[in-house]
């Protein structure tokens, strides 16, 4: 059974067609990149599949429900969790306490939550940090931090929006190294990212958003060498 | 001369050290790139050039002239423009109103209609969108906009903040390709760029941040071969 089941999806603003007919499947386990240039729609898609948007057509099956008008705290304690591409923690409130906000999804107790956070801050390598409020994080870290919050909400499904950018290469390979290590634990990702590096790295599957709409899909070397998806987003090599 | 001269610049955020010693040297014509991690000081150097931190310590000269005691708007006007990082547009503005906000200074305003005119031929899909709400843009029309307005201001130093930042492969080579193109017309640019590949091999020259100090300079080439560059900064 597939995971994630997204059924010619369309969504207007007015008379901007953001997303059209847009169909994904992701299965329990696999790891997908979304790639498209600035303005394709794929912060739309995530906003779709957490329920900050309505599609205006089609169906979005989580683990083979829907979750069309379902909100999002509801679709997230149904196990599919997102981060989001300009990290807002609050920023007086310490590292801890940041992700523990996560872990109340499923912890009904605040003993609970607390050992769930420090367990998730530990994991992303934010365990010496936790004490100090979210403002003092560096980029690297606070979007170490947005990966932390999300995880502590248990998600079987994790949507990135970038987590890359802003990065130097090195911040990048400590990043790709994290992502292995969470997809190591079962969860399954969807992955937005201009890094080509890392998407190319990560993913056992890339799809292709242009205008709203999927112009490739498949694995990474031949999405990389398809004409449509070089002239559209990757540019030639001069 | 250097057109633009650090010596000894110490800045803090409170107790907390920013910038430590800094010296750093530019050229007339060149393009230099500052590289290095995140929280190195890259973003504070910039600010301080531009006046909106002051050293504790130290000095930065422009031509030849103190400017770091000056108002920030008293340094753009002579010629210092900082392009942050983010792409700050204001959204309910045309483009056309965007870069004619950028010709402020009085010099800069009497040559209005030529800047525009220079801007629409470097950046020709601001010209299309001359009438457009600034906030409809993509990303990367907005990182045009955001360097078309600040070459409205007539700037012999081009200072940009992560231009590349979050924007597709294709847009990332098509803006660099421009800041190449600006330089050739004559303006010095200098570069902090996260993206540090591209920008030491578009550079003369650049320097390496490690802590608010200036770690190692030299030629882009040199710096690209630099094996410490290449395993801290480049992931080889």
């Amino acid at each position: 059974m597939t995971l994630l089941d997204v059924d010619c999806v369309t969504k207007r603003f007015g008379g901007l067609t953001a997303v059209s007919r847009f169909s994904l499947s992701v299965a329990p386990g696999e790891m997908v990149g979304l790639i498209g240039p600035n303005g394709a729609g794929k912060t739309t898609v995530f906003h779709l599949l957490s329920g900050f948007h309505t599609p205006t057509e089609g169906d979005i099956r989580f683990k083979g429900v829907s979750v069309v008008g379902v909100k999002p705290h509801a679709i997230c304690r149904r196990g599919l969790a997102r981060t989001f591409q300009i990290v807002q923690p609050f920023m007086n409130l310490s590292v801890l306490d940041n992700v523990m906000i996560g872990a109340f999804n499923r912890a009904a107790e605040v003993a609970a939550a607390r050992r769930r956070a420090v367990d998730v801050l530990d994991f992303v390598g934010l365990g010496a940090r936790r004490d100090v409020p979210a403002r003092e994080l560096t980029l690297p870290d606070r979007k170490r931090l947005e990966m932390a919050r999300a995880l502590a909400t248990q998600p079987e499904m994790l949507l990135l929006d970038e987590v890359m950018s802003g990065l130097n290469p090195t911040e990048i390979d400590e990043i790709i190294r994290l992502i292995r290590q969470i997809h190591a634990q079962g969860v399954s990702l969807l992955i937005i990212e201009h890094v080509m590096r890392a998407i190319m790295a990560l993913s056992q599957r890339i799809v292709v958003l242009h205008h709203g709409e999927q112009i490739a899909e498949g694995r990474p070397q031949v999405v990389a060498r398809d004409p449509k998806v070089i002239e559209a987003y990757l540019g030639d090599e001069t | 001369m250097s057109l633009l001269e650090l010596s000894g610049v110490d800045v803090a955020y409170g107790d907390l050290p920013a910038l430590r010693g800094v010296d750093l040297m530019i050229e007339a014509g060149e393009t230099v790139s500052v590289v290095g991690a995140n929280g190195a000081g890259k973003t504070t150097m910039l600010r301080t050039i531009s006046g909106l931190l002051r050293p504790r310590r130290g000095q930065v000269r422009f031509d030849g002239e103190r400017i770091d005691r000056l108002a920030c708007h008293r340094v753009v006007e002579r010629g210092v423009v900082h392009v942050p990082e983010g792409r700050k547009v204001f959204p309910s503005l045309a483009v056309r109103e965007n870069l004619e906000l950028g010709s402020y200074p009085r010099a800069a305003k009497a040559r209005r209609a030529d800047s525009l005119e220079r801007v629409f031929t470097l950046f020709p899909r601001l010209r299309e969108r001359m009438s457009q709400a600034a906030g409809t843009l993509s990303g990367g029309e907005q990182q045009m906009l955001v360097i078309g307005r600040a070459l409205m201001t007539l700037p012999r130093l081009l200072m940009l903040d992560e231009p590349s930042l979050g924007l597709a492969p294709l847009i990332v080579k098509e803006i660099f390709h421009i800041i190449a193109e600006i330089n050739r017309d004559g303006t010095t640019v200098l570069l902090v760029e996260q993206n540090t590949r591209q920008a030491l091999a578009l550079s003369r020259r650049g320097y390496v941040l490690e802590n608010g100090r200036v770690a190692l300079s030299g030629s882009g080439q040199e710096l690209l071969g630099n094996e410490h560059v290449r395993r801290a900064y480049l992931g080889l």
